[in-house]
């Protein structure tokens, strides 16, 4: 056991599994992802047992055989659980959401990608042509004097391959299909991920649309480090110095996101040493992330005394304050672009 | 349809309450004339203006936003208006890179005496966004 003793949870597993006649389904997909979500479920260890004692494990691309035609072949909602992860990039993305969100009786977005976009969505500050043009035409190690970009249909000697369109702009899940329930984390911790697993095992699952598996406030609560007055005489960059380890990282000068982020994951990252960078996503209540860090650093921002300094002036020392981040966009939304209020660049 | 010469710009201000609003007052007391595009909305403090409403200002459809603060040292809360100044330098930067021009979102000062300069400020946002067109957020 993780833990050492076998969990509520597991007595529920059991009792599930002696009174249902068959265990209930469970899938774990990619949409655009990296694969990490998978490596967390895995890394629940040998709580995966009882995972498999409680539920049938029957489809996971990365992990398992089961193909696309053996869920079409189901009838519609006959999964219990699918756990959805990645972000929705190309058109069979959004083909396999739609059709796990028709055999699935709850449809979980799994993982910072399915909820907010994440690394992928990052694409949304650019359009999809310039993307494609950096990728197999600018790019300097690029060497492609045909100047072709793999789209479509093409036709081979051997036969012919279809490429799945792009979309115009990353999508969420829910920008897709209805979501039954959201789990942050890039990836969800695995303990986290437990937990969820024994909320649906026994039931105890809050109203649809929440957000499972994580706290409800700010990761500063889970970090324990020295939190005094914030007051930041410049933004520092990791590559800078050796962080104090047991003074908060904002306040010395890093832009730890934590203050920013959601949290439950227990504040690994600072406990390593390193900012938070965000993959908790926004939490309970707030809409957008990039708009909340940048109405916390506006408020410890401290620029020095401007007594006698003209508007101007001031305005040019916060500009020169501010000047030392190269990407504050790239830097907020890290993890949240496709569900911030803007969603990406402004396509005009 | 819109054509540029028909094009009103729809601009939300957030004025604060001690001094801007209280200009906005002595514009319309000294009989001032300026554009009717702007719909302000009072706070107690600039400082109250989260980054996230500018964004929800332009995502529901304004073209600007205006934000209005007391002069540097005159915050009725110290140092309000300077968090405004702070987070409006790191938004614009942002906004760059989202694909909204900075000038669509404007921070100044304005007194409570500052009648006339609300209204050179406000003809001048106007004028600022007509020019730059419509903000649409097509998907």
């Amino acid at each position: 056991m993780m833990n050492g003793m076998p969990l509520s949870g597991v007595r529920n597993v059991f009792k599930i599994g002696v009174t249902m006649p068959e265990k209930p389904k469970l899938a774990v997909y990619w949409g655009a992802s990296c694969g990490g979500c998978e490596i967390a479920v895995v890394n629940l260890h040998e709580k995966l047992l009882d995972v498999d004692a409680a539920m049938d494990f029957m489809f996971c691309p990365c992990l398992l055989d089961t193909k696309k035609k053996d869920i079409e072949a189901l009838p519609d909602r006959a999964i219990a659980v699918t756990l959805f992860n990645g972000a929705l990039r190309t058109g069979e993305n959004v083909e396999m959401a739609r059709l796990l969100r028709r055999k699935s009786r709850l449809l979980v977005a799994f993982g910072s990608c399915a909820k907010g976009g994440c690394i992928p969505a990052l694409a949304n500050f650019t359009t999809k042509d310039d993307l494609l043009n950096t990728v197999y035409l600018d790019n300097p190690s690029v060497d492609n004097p045909a100047r072709i970009i793999p789209s479509g249909t093409t036709s081979f000697p051997e036969g012919e391959i279809h490429l799945t369109p792009l979309l115009e702009r990353v999508k969420h899940l829910a920008q897709e299909v209805e979501v039954d329930y959201y789990i942050p984390g890039c990836p969800p911790e695995s303990h986290q991920i437990w937990n969820v697993v024994e909320a649906v095992l026994s039931g105890d699952l809050p109203p649809k649309g929440s957000t499972i598996g994580c706290g409800t406030l700010t990761v500063c609560d889970d970090c324990d480090r020295v939190k005094e007055e914030k007051r930041i005489t410049a933004f520092r960059r990791n590559y800078e110095f050796y962080p104090d380890r047991t003074a908060c990282l904002l306040e010395q000068g890093l832009l730890c996101m934590g203050i920013a982020t959601r949290n439950g994951c227990g504040a690994p990252c600072t406990k390593a040493n390193m900012p938070c960078t965000g993959c908790y996503g926004v939490p309970e209540g707030i809409q957008d992330q990039g708009a909340k860090m940048v109405a916390a650093l506006g408020s410890v921002m401290d620029i020095g005394d401007t007594t006698g300094l003209s508007e101007g002036e001031i305005a040019g020392r916060v500009d020169d304050f501010l000047a030392t981040i190269p990407d504050y966009a790239g830097l907020f939304y890290k993890y949240t672009l496709a569900s911030s209020t803007l969603g990406g660049r402004v396509m005009r | 349809m819109t054509t540029v010469e028909s094009f009103e710009p729809k601009i939300i201000g957030f004025l604060c309450n001690w001094c801007s609003y209280a200009g906005a007052d002595k514009a319309g007391g000294m009989q001032l004339s300026y554009p009717p595009n702007v719909q302000i909305i009072r706070v107690m403090c600039s400082g109250r203006v989260d980054p996230q409403f500018v964004f929800s200002a332009f995502e529901k459809g304004a073209d600007g936003v205006i934000i209005l603060a007391c002069h540097p040292g005159d915050c009725h809360y110290k140092e309000g208006n300077c968090r405004a100044l702070q987070r409006h330098c790191m938004l614009n930067l942002m906004l760059e890179q989202l694909g909204i021009e900075k000038e669509r979102c404007r921070l100044d000062y304005v007194s409570a005496g500052e009648g006339e300069k609300f209204s050179r400020v406000i003809g001048e946002t106007v004028e600022t966004v007509r020019a730059l067109g419509p903000l649409r957020l097509d998907q």
